[in-house]
């Protein structure tokens, strides 16, 4: 399945289809992390062996260190070691919504009996992401060392990774990765004779967005729709098989593996401290893969540590926007987290930047980047129509919300709207989605980001466009009644 | 535990622990609007209509939350009339608006929640979308399914689920395309086993009955066709039974129906109900008066007094009638030749569980079994036989319960079971003492139990020798380990409960049988405790009643004995007469009376033994021999055909009178609707007949006043009186007006004289017949869900024809492979006693070897084939096995095959 996420701009021979994998993308990336860039006092780490001839394999790993730090924590830390380690860190979730891990990790019951189980959420169907997919493809052992590091700190005897179906290439390294691994006693009963056991497997998705939410990956695994669980109970009580169960993305274990490597100490050193007005800001420390697409000279998969702006990621990593154009707008992390104009780019890319500028979070921190000539029009249509696809259909708000906006802004495009049909947009965009209580998971807030931060940011271009397109329909300004007005009778 | 005590809307409301905010509001009478919650089903939060506000918590879903002490709820603020206005906006902007012409109007959720909303038409007018334009889905004979008005809340999915475990439907698709679909997308080919128990609970016009008119009143009453009994309200409009629906009070079937039960109600208005009696004139049934039939039949059983006389009673009449019928029989015709179906189903039964445990019926209730740890179904195809019953099997699984299904089919409660055990058919005591034996050996028995409260135990113990387990897995073709493991299972979860039915009494060793289930239940001391038991599943509506009415030759109404002076003494006293001392012929003996010449009278109440008799065309000839044959019932039957008088008689919602269900659980039915022209109720037809013989004692002038005589002379009824049967009905034993009722037999001493149950000492016995040479193939007899019994009522349901109308003769792809038969392909099937012509199912629910039909057609009459072997106790014929052929047929299908069995005699009174 592809998805267009950002289509149509003005002139027909610079159409641009991006796809929401960052297919073609992904390979610019040794070009651009290897090729010419200004030295950088940042050493890439979870990058390191990207564009090494054949990183994808065992051999390779094991001559740049790897398996080495499993090897030491396995004979040198007990599992609770790891934990507090990881906790200390303060390493957050890198798969959206920045998590604490180590606190993740201590939800699981005390000495339960087992079976606890370990998902890898590799189900990377956010679009403009794919920074997971270098890692998988080009590093699989990284992520499998950082996994079963992970497994042996929660006490997992069976981990799953869940790759996504549009991912082939990934699916075959890893599960060769597994394969090498398990050959020479990294996985399996008893790894490296520390009395410490884990299996691996493989879990292919079939093409569903709404496979990489949490509960929704672990009913995926049992076979089922993979429509998202109420919570409580969180799957740390009650996860895969109604067992405790921690779902993890693909990068946050990796992180896992160099923090045990590098110590806390180097993992604080980079990023940005917490908030000491904000006790509930546990900071944005380490470094994140950053990926970059859209109307920029050098597309591809970046390191950086969190807290680097935007502004810089763009025009240093990225080489700024193509054409010689100006920049528009910024998806600063995945589309679900909504746009930064190009006035807000000096924005830190931490896990409370975007937060600032009106925006979701960090996201995924893959960054699309729209020039001048980009319709915001567009943009919010193909938002729709990707989230109105991938609905699970479970939620009524979802369900008919997300179909409904996509309807109203083909509308749009089609010279049908209305200035008023902005206002029931954003009406719609604040009452579905987990914030205002009215879903079971994310994805509607997902789908409610880009219309609310689209519509307020941008508003002037809708408006416009709906005038230019609909000379009756742009008359009809009288604002939609308010709620307040028509109150509640009862 | 404590109440819990919350505020709603000012309002302080008291509910249980673990109720949902929802559910103390509901309770309390505040309405919340909800669309995706059942009272009946898990909560699953999907529609999002229900929001509140918890102080200091914020927006939560009432459905999900559960009601916490001290918590203050408010269903309404600004916010969420906003969050919830968007939601419903969104949910009407693609549903129909025509709600004056739709089938739920005024009774829809979404309708409701939509007035007490208020919706902004101009908001709504811009929203409008009227774009879902799918096929509706009319395949199921009795429901709609209409994609378009579903707000795909998941009731009727999570009902197919949770509480019937069809499983026939789910969701499809995604997002907005999603819908409610089963797996080939007609419902009519899915599993669905049309019991609608998703049409009634849908909030909105997706799955509406066809047909469906509002009725004018209801009328509670019991469901006329199986022995569960489940209460019902008959919807009755303009004189004609227009809806059916359970009644959610009732400890039977908490508002649960099958297809049958729930749909199955057009014969009672059907054209060819019987309106007025029929008498033989110059070889034709002619149309009589009541009085001129009634003096003929007067005067024909006054010349046929004594064991000449004999008569069949029904198991579908009530309890009331029956009790009339047997004191006509023994009080007034003095005989003792009074019989009914029961001796074809559960006379085993009553034998066998008389002698080890002093009293033949199910020890506990049907909601005990949900509460069982182990459920032991043999011999029951439940899921087809006994449905309503069923969903209690399925709630016990549900709740953690093994279950374990020996059957010589595959049946579809196999789904749900734990251990399946195939076993050949007849081979039941080996498979039930192998059991006892690996109990035995590992000690798993309950000691104590058994020297407290059993005798014979080492007798028993010791026959288990003749049982060594290489001889049982030969014997029921059952691996060992499954022997073992099943005995295991069955020993170490405890309550445990045993189902039984047809499967285990219909053998010439039904008995032993039987013997070999008390045995093992009495070995793991599952007696007189809930959630264990020996659960016969009686057949027929009231064939519990019919028994206990003493419609047997054997003993008078409450199992007391005709050769016991004491008791006839007694009656003979209340009754004005002598009564016969020896018990009278079995129902199976009498064909052969019959036959003999020693019969030459029968007053046959709604029975239709020519397709219900093993070896039919024997019952046949009987009959045709007979010097006068009355037959009383709704419909010209088979038999009905053959009759000198036929009397017509009024159906179950006709009349008023009482059921006994399979748990003993006496219940009132009543009156709904006028029985059609001159059809009356049986009670008044014995009557009549019974004053015209010159008898006194028959001045009825309304069922209550029987009872109230049943009461005074059966000890287990002493405590029935109509007003005590409000409105959920007394299990017997209730000796006196003061006492509740006995839900669970034997919890203190059994009902023999020295209040301990016995083991019996076993042995192997082959069935009669078995398949050789000639007749290479088995064939055992087993029920449709859409049919009942010989069809009399069911076939008269289009619906019913509809989903299943057709005799099929199962049979295992090996050997239809082996014989050349393709599915679909007409066949004579031939035993040593006659042929039918049938079309062949291939289907691997037979095993190999074993070929297998229903009773419920009478264009094929199975039971011209069955074996009429007896079971020397009980007398019960062999009906589940004998041997038979296969012959292929081609061409056309030749009328006039079944030899004389579907003979028509033309009739003037149709």
């Amino acid at each position: 399945m592809t998805v267009y996420i950002a289509a149509i701009p003005a002139r027909r021979r610079e159409r641009c289809l991006l796809r929401a994998s960052g297919e073609g993308i992904a390979r610019r990336f040794r070009s651009a992390a290897l090729s010419g860039l200004p030295t950088m006092p940042y050493q890439n780490v979870l990058l390191a062996n990207v564009g090494k001839p054949n990183s994808h394999t065992l051999a390779a790993y094991l001559a740049s260190g790897g398996y080495s730090t499993l090897r030491k924590v396995l004979k040198e830390k007990s599992p609770q070691e790891v934990v507090e380690i990881v906790r200390a860190s303060n390493l957050r979730g890198r798969g959206g919504a920045g998590f604490p891990t180590g606190l993740k990790w201590s939800f699981l019951p005390d000495k339960h009996p087992g079976p606890i189980y370990f998902c890898v959420n590799a189900d990377e169907s956010e679009p403009g992401t794919f920074v997971n997919r270098v890692q998988m493809e080009h590093d699989p052992h990284q992520v499998l060392e950082g996994t079963i590091i992970s497994c042996y700190a929660t006490g997992a005897s069976r981990a799953y990774i869940y790759i996504r179906y549009e991912y082939p290439l990934c699916w075959k390294r890893m599960q060769a990765a597994i394969d090498e691994a398990r050959a020479a006693g990294y996985l399996g009963r008893n790894i490296l004779g520390s009395g410490f056991s884990l299996e691996v497997y493989l879990h292919r998705g079939a093409g569903a967005y709404i496979c990489g939410e949490e509960t929704g990956l672990i009913e995926s695994i049992e076979g089922r729709r993979a429509w998202p669980r109420i919570k409580p109970p969180f799957p740390a009580v009650e996860g895969l098989f109604r067992k405790p169960t921690v779902v993890n993305n693909v990068e946050t274990v990796a992180c896992v593996k160099h923090i045990l490597e590098r110590g806390v100490a180097w993992f604080k050193s980079i990023g940005t401290p917490a908030d000491p007005n904000d006790p509930r800001d546990p900071g944005s420390y380490g470094p994140k893969l950053f990926g970059i697409s859209g109307h920029v000279n050098r597309p591809g998969c970046y390191e950086a540590p969190l807290g680097i702006s935007c502004r810089e990621l763009i025009e240093r990593f990225a080489g700024g926007v193509w054409k010689g154009r100006k920049l528009k707008a910024v998806v600063p992390g995945g589309l679900s987290t909504g746009v930064i104009t190009a006035e807000e780019i000096d924005t830190p890319m931490d896990f409370s930047g975007p937060l600032r500028v009106g925006c979701l979070g960090l996201g995924t921190g893959c960054l699309i980047v729209l020039d001048e000539t980009y319709s915001m029009v567009d943009f919010l249509y193909n938002s729709c129509r990707f989230f109105a696809h991938e609905s699970c259909g479970q939620c009524t708000p979802c369900r008919e919300g997300t179909h409904w906006a996509l309807q109203m802004l083909r509308r749009i495009k089609a010279g049908r709207g209305r200035i008023k049909d902005l206002d029931l947009l954003l009406e719609i965009g604040d009452t579905i989605g987990i914030l205002p209580g009215t879903t079971i998971c994310g994805l509607a807030d997902g789908a409610a980001w880009p219309i609310k931060t689209a519509i307020r940011k941008f508003r002037q271009e809708f408006e416009d466009y709906i005038k230019h397109t609909n000379v009756a329909g742009w008359m009809e300004t009288q604002p939609v009644p308010a709620l307040e007005q028509s109150a509640v009778a009862h | 535990m404590a109440d819990l005590r919350l505020t709603i809307d000012g309002r302080q409301v008291v509910v249980a622990q673990g109720a949902t905010i929802l559910e103390a509001a509901l309770d309390a009478g505040i309405y919340i609007p909800h669309l995706c919650h059942h009272p009946d089903l898990k909560p699953v939060g999907i529609c999002r209509l229900c929001m509140v506000e918890v102080a200091g918590r914020g927006m939560t879903l009432a459905c999900l939350a559960p009601a916490e002490d001290g918590m203050v709820v408010k269903t309404e603020s600004q916010q969420i009339d906003k969050v919830r206005r968007v939601a419903l906006e969104l949910l009407l902007v693609n549903h129909p608006g025509d709600c004056l012409t739709c089938a739920k109007n005024n009774r829809c959720q979404l309708q409701r929640i939509a007035a007490y909303v208020g919706v902004s038409p101009q908001r709504f007018a811009r929203l409008r979308r009227t774009e879902k334009t799918l096929p509706p889905d009319d395949s199921n004979p009795f429901f709609l399914f209409d994609p378009n008005q579903c707000v795909l809340c998941g009731i009727c999915i999570r009902t197919c689920d949770e509480i019937v475990g069809a499983n026939a439907i789910d969701f499809a698709f995604r997002g907005f395309q999603t819908m409610v679909s089963t797996l080939s997308g007609r419902w009519v080919e899915s599993s669905c086993v049309s019991c609608g128990e998703c049409v009634v609970r849908c909030p909105v016009a997706a799955l509406v009955p066809k047909r469906y008119q509002q009725p004018q009143h209801e009328v509670q009453t019991v469901c006329p066709y199986c022995g569960v009994g489940c209460t019902i309200y008959v919807g009755i409009r303009g004189g004609r039974i227009v809806a059916v629906g359970g009644d959610r009070q009732s400890p039977v079937n908490q508002g649960r129906l099958c297809v049958k039960g729930r749909f199955g109600h057009d014969f009672v208005h059907h054209p060819d109900r019987l309106t007025t009696p029929l008498v033989r004139r110059d070889g034709q049934l002619v149309p009589v008066a009541w009085d001129e039939a009634l003096e003929l039949v007067a005067r024909q059983f006054d010349q046929y007094r004594g064991d000449a006389f004999a008569a069949m009673s029904s198991a579908r009449c009530t309890n009331e009638e029956n009790y009339l019928m047997q004191k006509l029989v023994r009080a007034v015709l003095g005989t003792n030749n009074i019989d009914h179906c029961a001796r074809l189903c559960h006379s085993p039964s009553v034998a066998g569980l008389a002698r080890t445990l002093g009293s033949g019926a199910m020890t506990n209730t049907i909601q005990d079994i949900a509460q069982s740890r182990c459920i032991f179904a043999i011999g029951t195809n439940t899921t087809a036989a006994h449905p309503v019953l069923a969903l209690k099997v399925v709630e016990a699984v549900r709740r953690g319960a093994k279950l374990i299904v020996a059957n010589p089919k595959h049946i579809d409660l196999d789904r749900h079971a734990t251990l399946r055990l195939q076993h050949q058919p007849g081979s039941d005591v080996a498979l039930l003492m192998g059991m006892a034996r690996v109990i035995a050996e590992e000690r798993l028995y309950d000691a104590e139990f058994i020297a407290r409260r059993t005798v014979d135990f080492d007798a028993f113990r010791a026959s288990l020798e003749r049982f060594p387990l290489e001889f049982v897995e030969q014997a029921t073709g059952v691996p060992r380990q499954h022997i073992v493991e099943a005995a295991r299972m069955f020993a170490n979860h405890k309550p445990a409960s045993i189902l039984y039915a047809m499967g285990i009494t219909q053998h010439t060793h039904g008995t032993d049988n039987v013997l070999a289930i008390s045995n093992l239940a009495l070995l793991t001391g599952n007696l007189g405790i809930p959630g264990g038991g020996i659960n016969p599943l009686r057949g027929q509506g009231n064939v519990q009643g019919a028994c206990d009415m003493g419609a047997l030759p054997n003993v008078l109404p409450g199992y007391q004995r005709v050769d016991d002076p004491q008791i006839r003494s007694k009656f003979e006293a209340v009754w004005g007469c002598t009564l016969p001392p020896g018990p009278g012929l079995a129902l199976t003996e009498m064909f052969d009376a019959m036959l003999r010449g020693q019969i030459k009278a029968v007053y046959l109440m709604g029975e239709n033994p020519l397709l219900s008799e093993a070896d039919a065309q024997h019952a046949e000839r009987a009959l045709r021999q007979l010097d006068f044959l009355v037959v009383q019932d709704i419909f010209l039957t088979e038999t009905a055909r053959l009759a000198h008088v036929v009397l017509p008689a009024a159906s179950s919602a006709e009349k008023d009178g009482t059921f006994t269900n399979t748990e003993r659980r006496v219940q009132r039915v009543r009156k709904a609707v006028d029985p059609p022209g001159e059809a009356k109720p049986d009670w008044w037809i014995i009557c009549q007949i019974a004053q015209r013989l010159g008898a006194s004692g028959f001045s009825f002038s309304h069922p209550q006043e029987i009872m109230s005589e049943i009461a005074s002379l059966t000890p287990i009824y002493g405590g029935m009186a109509y007003q005590r049967l409000e409105p959920q009905g007394l299990q017997w034993p209730c000796p006196s007006m003061d006492h509740p009722g006995t839900p669970i037999l034997h919890t203190q001493r059994f009902a023999t004289p020295d209040g301990k149950a016995r083991f019996v000492p076993l042995d192997y016995k082959p069935p009669a017949e078995l398949p050789d040479d000639e007749y290479p193939l088995l064939l055992t007899t087993d029920r449709s869900l859409y049919q009942y019994h010989t069809g009399t009522m069911t076939r008269r349901v289009e619906g019913l024809e509809v989903l299943d109308g057709q005799e099929r003769l199962c049979i295992n792809p090996h050997d239809a492979a082996a014989m050349q038969l393709a599915d679909g392909q007409q066949v004579i099937v031939r035993s040593r006693r006659g042929r039918v012509m049938v079309r062949v199912k291939v289907t691997s629910s037979c095993q190999p070897g074993v070929v297998s039909l229903t009773f419920h057609f009478a264009e094929t009459p199975t039971n011209v084939l069955t074996h009429a072997a007896l079971d020397p106790v009980a007398k019960i014929p062999e009906t589940k096995v004998c041997a038979v052929r296969i012959e292929p047929l081609d061409g056309p299908p030749q009328p006039g095959l079944h030899q004389q069995i579907t003979d028509t005699t033309s009739c003037a009174g149709r």
